[in-house]
């Protein structure tokens, strides 16, 4: 969610197979760099591939480019790669929160697993009960 | 504490019948890092082997023993890579002591890798979670930490329907793997 020139991003930290918790200590939000961070909920195996292939393509968009990326630009970037994957996609929902431009916009976007963005001013929320956290 | 101690059981079922019941599900993937292995027979066998020689590949391309964390990685990519091609049905235990210590990964069929204190795969974890829970601590001594298996071991021979069998335990420690034997119940 936004405030005044600041974001926040919130997950939960467990890892389960159906009604068993293996463990309580998951990490479900990456830092992208000080200003953007991403959080993927979905099926655990394709959020650490997806968190591994993203890393890769930002480590080279920072050589590359010697700056860090937009949040705009990386929601675009993260929509690309879950389309590419249209017909066998990743089961993830991204969830990016960031600051954007010299003012510190806030920037926040929440995808569903095949890169659909919806960007909104407030709050955004993914996962499994995403339903109700829009209720809160 | 300076350990990583794994234990299988030995039993191999081809639907109702026992074909075996001295397998060793735990394979020596290299001198420091022990393979506990729950899954569909050949998919079993084939994947820790190829895991195993692929390690050591590497030992012999560059010289060097790769970390447990590395090699647990490496087996979580060959997995999710083989997901959406022909699944490995192989869910996990991966352990190994290396420079920064003792460490055991969970990894499931799907490619999913967790570093956790204490796991268990298939059946074994609806009765064994709740006492490891209960009564794992850090820093656990050797002997604390087999008479804490003894316990799983205890339980599961008791309320699980398909106890009663013997299990495989190892550990590993910077000094390398041991075997040790269930019966005895100590860490001689």
């Amino acid at each position: 969610m936004a405030g005044k020139n600041c974001v926040g991003i919130a997950s939960d930290r467990r890892y389960g197979q159906y009604q068993t918790t293996i463990a309580t200590d998951a990490q479900k939000i990456w830092k992208i760099h000080d200003k953007l961070y991403i959080g993927l909920s979905g099926l655990a195996t394709d959020v650490q591939t997806f968190i591994e292939k993203l890393k890769f393509r930002i480590t080279l968009y920072q050589l590359r480019e010697e700056r860090d990326i937009k949040p705009s630009c990386f929601a675009q970037l993260v929509s690309t790669m879950l389309y590419e994957k249209r017909f066998g996609p990743y089961f993830v929902e991204p969830v990016i929160a960031g600051l954007e431009g010299p003012n510190n916009e806030p920037y926040l976007c929440a995808m569903d697993l095949l890169g659909c963005t919806s960007t909104a001013k407030g709050f955004v929320v993914g996962g499994t009960p995403s339903e109700q956290l829009y209720g809160v | 504490k300076d350990y990583v101690l794994l234990i299988a059981d030995r039993k191999v079922a081809y639907s109702v019948v026992a074909l075996k019941s001295d397998h060793d599900k735990i394979m020596h993937l290299d001198a420091s890092k022990l393979f506990a292995i729950a899954g569909e027979g050949g998919d079993a066998v084939q994947f820790s082997e190829y895991v195993q020689k692929n390690l050591h590949l590497y030992n012999l391309k560059t010289g060097l023993p790769l970390s447990t964390k590395a090699a647990a990685h490496f087996t979580r990519n060959e997995l999710a890579t083989a997901l959406r091609k022909g699944p490995f049905q192989v869910n996990a235990l991966l352990g190994g002591v290396d420079h920064s210590g003792p460490s055991l990964y969970h990894l499931d069929y799907l490619g999913t890798l967790h570093k956790v204190n204490f796991g268990a795969q298939g059946y074994g974890g609806y009765f064994c979670y709740s006492i490891l829970d209960r009564l794992w601590k850090p820093d656990m001594s050797l002997d604390e930490g087999v008479a804490l298996m003894n316990t799983c071991i205890k339980e599961i021979n008791s309320r699980f329907l398909v106890g009663g069998a013997d299990f495989t335990i190892k550990v590993v420690t910077a000094e390398g793997i041991r075997v040790l034997d269930p019966v005895l119940a100590s860490s001689a």
